[in-house]
């Protein structure tokens, strides 16, 4: 998020899409609420009537993957009715910059696409440069290869009536919906955007999520108070161990993996820090080596010194253009490439898209390790249905963990807060917290490297910083200080004097020649001198927005709205004065930043008599340009978004171009990799989702009987009309069918869901709860994303979970 | 120095304890001290956050002194977020603590069985070692095809883990990353 749950209370209008905010994240709904009471409008879009529909003033039907369709028709109304906030877009964004000559875009697909490597050549959509190597800018917004004038002749195609006929939306709806949103574009107010894995996961899900960042920065809700871009993110510290990179494309702290063609690390600095030709962009990623540098001094200590590049060459090295993510990885498991697999709280054999491939996969293997609190399908996966054990030659090996009051550590809530737990009992039997697994099984690993003067590359084994223990036991404080950073010898910065050992007190202290250590700069700051910062438990709200200054600590420096430049006009006046994020306040003579704390603390753009003041910096300060990118020419499918169908979906030809699916979509080519669009035995269009009272695979909630007792096992929703058509009645059992598996399911027959008329034709959605699994309940039925493809997003290859094709039947008894 | 509600409670549940409660009715004395004496006498209060979704809601675990064992959770009235509010989830926190469906003892299925075995940590974590060791070994790479040094463990992937705190992500990644491994995945991709 890039503001917080709190922060919802002051929106002036709440788009919910792509999410069930009230039954998946119940308790964002006291703000949502709040807001509403207030006046606020709360908008519903979604396939199905949840609870979250029946709190909403507006809920909007949508077939599900068609979600650009129905955001490109609002960018379209926001432009041709006048709804957007000019002197924002003309600042703030690259709306004015001018698109070189050699960007076009025909019949659904951009300049640069090479089909034979389903790639695009990104360097065709550059901005056109002027001699002083910054981009050519019109800010009346009229030159007609400006992005703002592209943006509109992009969506000019993207009219009240194509898009109805695509989305399943009724044009009322869609206009309701249009007019209420677009209201926010006015200075004063801002509107909010919560979206979940109904966006991500589908393979557009990115240009989803850009779709509806253009409309933020085309009503100028960005940075705002009730306003940002807000993923509600599913796991407790899904966000922290994002930040931490546990992921193969980036280091903690967002910092990209190396790749074998940067051998050194001048090079991989080179390659990954940006410059600037603007005197106003802070270039922020200019600071990129120094947190490098502060990652290896914490990772590799002593051992790394500038000399030796800081150990850099001990750093795993990807091939250049290759990917390893999610589906990458259980693709080569699927093909043998692995011995061993490291299963660190997490239940692949139900949470992957593709399930039973998965499955398979891991019978591929010689080793797997599972750490959890309970049974699961993927650690029982060799005795799960259809598996003969004997067949299979895997090792498994289950190592019980501790459950969170049973130990102490922070985690991260999507509102970027690091938040402290204690510990309130001992785990039961011999379960351990995962910080003593992961800290003596390296123990014994190194031990192995000790004794084996022969063994293969043992230098980054024998050396990794390993004194997190206390009293025999993982100390969280030792590491989240090491997270924050040291300084690792006596250095004086502007003029004060830090002694090595000290805690250091920001991130705009670290330094790249090896005097300061930080396991991830966004947290530097987090746990100082001052204490453990994410344990802080005091309620002052001076601003009474809800900022919370003094409860736990939030990165990047307790920054509880990123982004907050762009909330006050060019003299550092809030564009709404009455709910002011920050404000520029002259006091004698000298000016200062007010409310929280702004990104960067440079003077406002424009002096109080409207003159340029140059020590001032752009808002955007993660963006090369310092403004935000309407024109994305990083994304690898395409500067802006367009509507493709799902790569399995209920329609032959797509009315906006002749490009049907994602061009750029990732795919696999195993024999379980099988996709079927239109095919007549899958009609009906088939999504998962969750319930409250469980949650993701299950493992965490199917064994806990108040809440198995309230969702006992799976079901199918259908619509009355479907029902009727294949003679299945409320509660019969149910057979679902996709190209990739078959489950059984209880039916419910629901006004809930309505069928679509896509293209002048009835299209039917079905929908599934992905939380159930073979091991437990008894016969509370398998995991949903047996059905699901495993086909991904360009960018981010999440996989294509939220739309696919099923047939569905009674099950004759 | 400003009371929160939690203060406010304990206060005015100190004061209940001692006075009549003459606007009432009648008498809640006996059904207060009775409450006291239920689980969460003398217990102890640790904050916590909940396991779940990333709202990040407080919860309050008591635990026994006699025990020390959790005897009831509810939610933290002074969280900012959730105002001691809980969804059901959240509200099952009491039977994340305690619940005999935990596993509890290493378990170990060999190649080919069919069940599962009881295995001590020391045994477990030396053999796990073994084979991390003899899998990186055996897969590493050190330079690829072009020459380029990638220093890259090709044979061992890792998924998980959004469950795992901060400082054990940290820590995890540090481990796997030491180890050359590049296959390194979790929730947030899927
Ligand atoms: S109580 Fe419910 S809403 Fe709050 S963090 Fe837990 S799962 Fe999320």
């Amino acid at each position: 998020m890039t503001n917080h749950w709190i922060d919802i209370a002051n929106s002036d209008c709440i788009l919910i899409m792509g999410s069930n905010a009230a039954e998946n994240h119940p308790i964002s709904f006291r703000w949502v609420t709040k807001a509403q009471l207030a006046g606020t409008p709360v908008i519903h879009v979604d396939p199905r009537f949840t609870r979250t529909s029946a709190k909403a003033d507006i809920y909007a039907p949508i077939r599900s993957g068609t979600d650009i369709a129905f955001l490109g028709g609002m960018i379209k109304y926001i432009i041709d009715n006048n709804k957007y906030f000019k002197e924002y877009i003309a600042n703030y964004t690259n709306g004015a910059f001018i698109v070189g000559d050699k960007f076009s875009f025909k019949d659904g697909l951009f300049s640069g696409y090479d089909a034979e490597k389903r790639k695009y050549d990104q360097s065709t959509w550059a901005f056109k440069m002027e001699a002083n190597g910054m981009p050519a800018v019109d800010k009346t917004l009229e030159d007609p290869r400006c992005v703002f004038q592209l943006l509109k002749t992009h969506y000019a195609r993207y009219d009240l009536d194509t898009v109805s006929s695509i989305t399943g939306t009724p044009k009322d709806d869609l206009l309701k919906v249009y007019e209420t949103y677009a209201a926010t574009g006015v200075p004063d107010k801002a509107g909010t955007i919560m979206y979940a894995m109904g966006w991500t996961q589908h393979t557009v899900g990115v240009q989803n999520i850009r779709c509806m960042a253009i409309i933020q920065l085309l009503l100028g809700n960005m940075g705002a108070a009730g306003g940002g871009v807000n993923a509600l993110r599913g796991e407790s510290n899904v966000q922290g161990s994002t930040d931490h990179g546990l992921l193969f494309h980036i280091l903690p702290g967002y910092l990209p993996t190396p790749a074998a063609s940067l051998q050194t690390l001048a090079e991989y600095n080179k390659k990954y820090t940006p410059t600037s030709n603007d005197p106003l962009s802070a270039n922020w990623w200019q600071n990129r080596p120094k947190y490098v540098a502060s990652l290896l001094k914490s990772m590799y200590g002593d051992a790394a010194t500038p000399e030796n590049e800081f150990c850099y060459s001990w750093l795993p090295k990807v091939e250049d253009g290759k990917t390893y993510s999610w589906l990458d990885l259980f693709d080569s498991m699927y093909q043998k490439q692995f011995s061993g697999f490291l299963c660190w709280g997490q239940n692949p054999a139900c949470s992957g898209a593709n399930a039973d491939k998965n499955r398979d996969a891991m019978a591929n293997l010689d080793w797997m390790v599972v750490v959890n609190l309970f049974e699961n399908e993927t650690a029982s996966f060799w005795k799960g249905p259809g598996v003969d054990p004997k067949q299979i030659k895997t090792e498994v090996f289950f190592l019980p963990c501790a459950a969170y009051m049973e130990k102490e550590g922070s985690i991260t809530n999507s509102g970027r807060w690091g938040q402290w737990r204690y510990k309130a009992q001992e785990p039961p039997g011999e379960a351990l917290p995962d910080g003593d697994i992961i800290i003596e099984l390296f123990n014994e690993i190194r031990a192995l490297y000790k004794e084996d003067k022969e063994a293969t590359f043992p230098d980054p084994v024998l050396n990794l910083k390993w004194d997190y223990i206390s009293n025999g036991k993982f100390d969280a404080h030792s590491v989240a200080k090491a997270i924050n950073g040291y300084f690792t010898k006596d250095v004086t910065i502007q003029d004060k004097q830090y002694k090595k050992g000290d805690l250091v007190p920001s991130f705009a202290l670290l330094q790249d020649d090896g005097s300061t250590s930080s396991g991830n700069w966004l947290y530097c700051q987090s746990y100082t001198a001052d204490g453990n910062n994410m344990a802080r438990r005091e309620k002052d709200d001076p601003t009474g927005l809800g900022l919370y200054s003094k409860w736990s600590w939030c990165w990047p420096v307790n920054r509880r709205i990123i982004y907050n430049r762009a909330s006050v006009d060019l003299k550092g006046n809030p564009w709404n004065p009455k709910k002011p994020v920050i404000q520029w306040v002259v006091e004698d003579g000298k000016g200062k930043w007010t409310g929280d704390v702004p990104d960067g603390g440079w003077p406002p753009l424009q002096n109080a008599d409207g003159t340029a003041n140059d020590k001032s910096k752009l808002p955007f300060i993660m963006k090369p340009a310092g403004v935000a990118s309407i024109f994305g020419n990083g994304a690898k499918d395409g500067p802006f978004p367009e509507h493709y169908e799902p790569l399995e979906c209920p329609v032959e030809k797509n009315p906006l171009s002749a490009q049907l699916t994602n061009p750029v979509a990732a795919v696999y080519g195993t024999a379980r990799d099988i996709i079927k669009t239109c095919d007549p035995r899958f009609p009906f269009v088939g999504t998962t989702y969750r319930v409250t009272e469980h949650w993701q695979t299950g493992v965490l909630t199917r064994w806990l009987p108040w809440l198995l007792e309230a969702e006992p096992q799976l079901f199918v929703e259908m619509s009355e009309q479907l029902a009727r058509m294949k003679g299945i009645n409320n509660g019969d059992m149910a057979i679902v069918e996709s190209p990739r598996g078959k489950l059984e399911a209880v039916a419910i027959v629901t006004k809930r869901l309505q069928p679509f008329t896509v293209l002048g034709q009835e299209v039917h959605l079905v929908g599934l709860p992905w939380h159930y699994g073979w091991t437990w309940p008894p016969d509370g039925g398998d995991s949903a994303n047996l059905l699901t493809p495993a086909v991904g997003d360009p960018n981010t290859r999440i996989p294509e979970t939220k739309a696919f094709m099923v047939n569905v039947s009674k099950k004759e008894v | 120095m400003k009371l929160t509600r939690r203060d406010f409670l304990k206060i005015s549940g100190a004061a209940t304890a001692g006075l009549a409660l003459s606007g009432m009715g009648f008498d809640l004395r006996p059904v207060h001290a009775f409450s006291m004496e239920l689980r969460t006498k003398d217990a102890k209060e640790s904050p916590t956050i909940c396991c779940y979704c990333a709202v990040g809601c407080g919860i309050i675990c008591h635990t026994s002194t006699q025990t020390g064992q959790v005897v009831y959770t509810e939610g933290d009235a002074d969280h900012p977020i959730n105002g001691g509010s809980l969804c059901a989830k959240g509200a099952a926190a009491y039977q994340i603590a305690q619940n005999d469906r935990r596993i509890t003892k290493v378990l170990y299925r060999a190649p080919n069985a069919s069940e599962w075995e009881e295995k001590s940590w020391d045994w477990t974590l030396k053999e796990i070692a073994k084979r991390v060791k003899k899998s990186r070994d055996a897969s590493f790479t050190a330079k690829n095809e072009k020459g380029l040094v990638v220093n890259r463990c090709d044979g061992i992937v890792s998924v998980g883990s959004a469950a795992l705190d901060n400082e054990e992500c940290w820590t995890y990644q540090a481990m796997l990353r030491a180890l050359g491994l590049v296959y390194i995945e979790h929730q947030a991709r899927i």
